[in-house]
């Protein structure tokens, strides 16, 4: 009897430990598939330029620059900056749903409080003209993430950034910082 | 009921056993679930090309399809270093090498928040995006 109740405590440890050792979440597979609004998704964060691609990547370190971002990586070599800022993310709403909770419930729910915001421009030369830049072509590929904490200090959300009106603006805004790097301002 | 505290005792005495075998957090550091030749074997494949920089480019291009923000790169080491967030926390890191006169070696290694990724079949939906971003076929080792 006594060695059945242990075996028994034994098993259920054991299983304990399984289980507590599997239930961590495994990998998505759609995490490393490409998406099937992939071709929308890269229509929308790519725009191509008329000219060279050392070019595009400075008046787009210029224009990151005018945004507040700080630049944490570039390569030239591959194309790449990438740079990142640390802003305000309470809005008032969430703050105002946030008392109307507290009051009705008497517990007061987290809100969110500041947002690391990350972005890579990667150029890629389409058309390599050494002696005449205006005849070269550059696409470029800009994509955005954001990372929310709340006011416990918890992260309350990390994801990319899809809305269309933020890489259509960043794109006007690379023109005209292109614009100015052409005209030396 | 002597034999019920007893088995209890003998249960917690065997937790404390099972907890005390389990290795200190630093194990960690230098541990994997799978023998090294097997990870190397799945995380890697050879394409029939000889243009490293442009591998490196097109692994960005596939990297950037797949959702990722490009964090690190190194053209003359052939190394780039990637995150995608979407309420996990995915980060790969990308190496590109020649591999004899006329093919190079791409290898990936990627975390899931706080768990290395080791099973074949992600790395395989990762190979097959970076085959179309360069229009060239994967091989195995």
């Amino acid at each position: 009897m006594r060695y059945k109740a242990m075996i028994q405590f034994i098993a259920l440890a054991a299983g304990l430990v399984l289980l507590l050792n599997n239930c961590a979440p495994q990998i998505p597979k759609e995490a490393l598939q490409l998406p099937p609004e992939g071709l929308k998704q890269r229509q929308l964060q790519s725009r191509q330029f008329g000219t060279d691609e050392k070019t595009v990547l400075s008046a787009s370190a210029a224009l990151l620059q005018d945004l507040g971002f700080v630049i944490e990586e570039s390569e030239p070599a591959c194309g790449l900056i990438f740079c990142s800022k640390h802003r305000d993310a309470s809005s008032t709403g969430q703050l105002v749903g946030a008392i109307a909770v507290a009051l009705l419930t008497g517990v007061v729910p987290p809100v969110d409080r500041d947002q690391l915001i990350r972005v890579s421009v990667v150029t890629q030369p389409l058309v390599v003209d050494a002696a005449d830049s205006s005849k070269c072509r550059t696409g470029v590929r800009v994509s955005f993430q954001r990372v929310v904490r709340n006011d416990r200090g918890f992260v309350s959300l990390q994801q990319s950034v899809v809305e269309p009106h933020i890489y259509r603006d960043f794109f006007d805004k690379l023109s005209q910082s292109l614009f100015l790097e052409a005209n030396q301002l | 009921m002597k034999t019920m505290r007893s088995a209890i005792l003998w249960g917690v005495a065997v937790m404390l056993l099972m907890v005390c075998a389990c290795a200190p957090p630093t194990r960690q550091v230098l541990e994997t679930q799978e023998s090294e030749v097997r990870l190397r074997s799945i995380q890697s494949r050879i394409f029939e090309t000889t243009d490293t920089n442009k591998t490196l480019r097109a692994v960005i291009a596939a990297l950037q399809d797949l959702g990722f923000v490009v964090d690190k790169a190194n053209a003359s080491l052939g190394v780039v270093s990637a995150t995608k967030l979407s309420g996990y926390v995915l980060r790969i890191t990308v190496s590109v090498r020649p591999r004899g006169e006329s093919q190079v070696l791409v290898r990936a290694n990627a975390q899931y928040n706080i768990q290395a990724v080791e099973d074949p079949e992600s790395y395989q939906r990762f190979f097959d995006a970076l085959a179309q971003s360069m229009f060239l076929a994967a091989h195995q080792l």
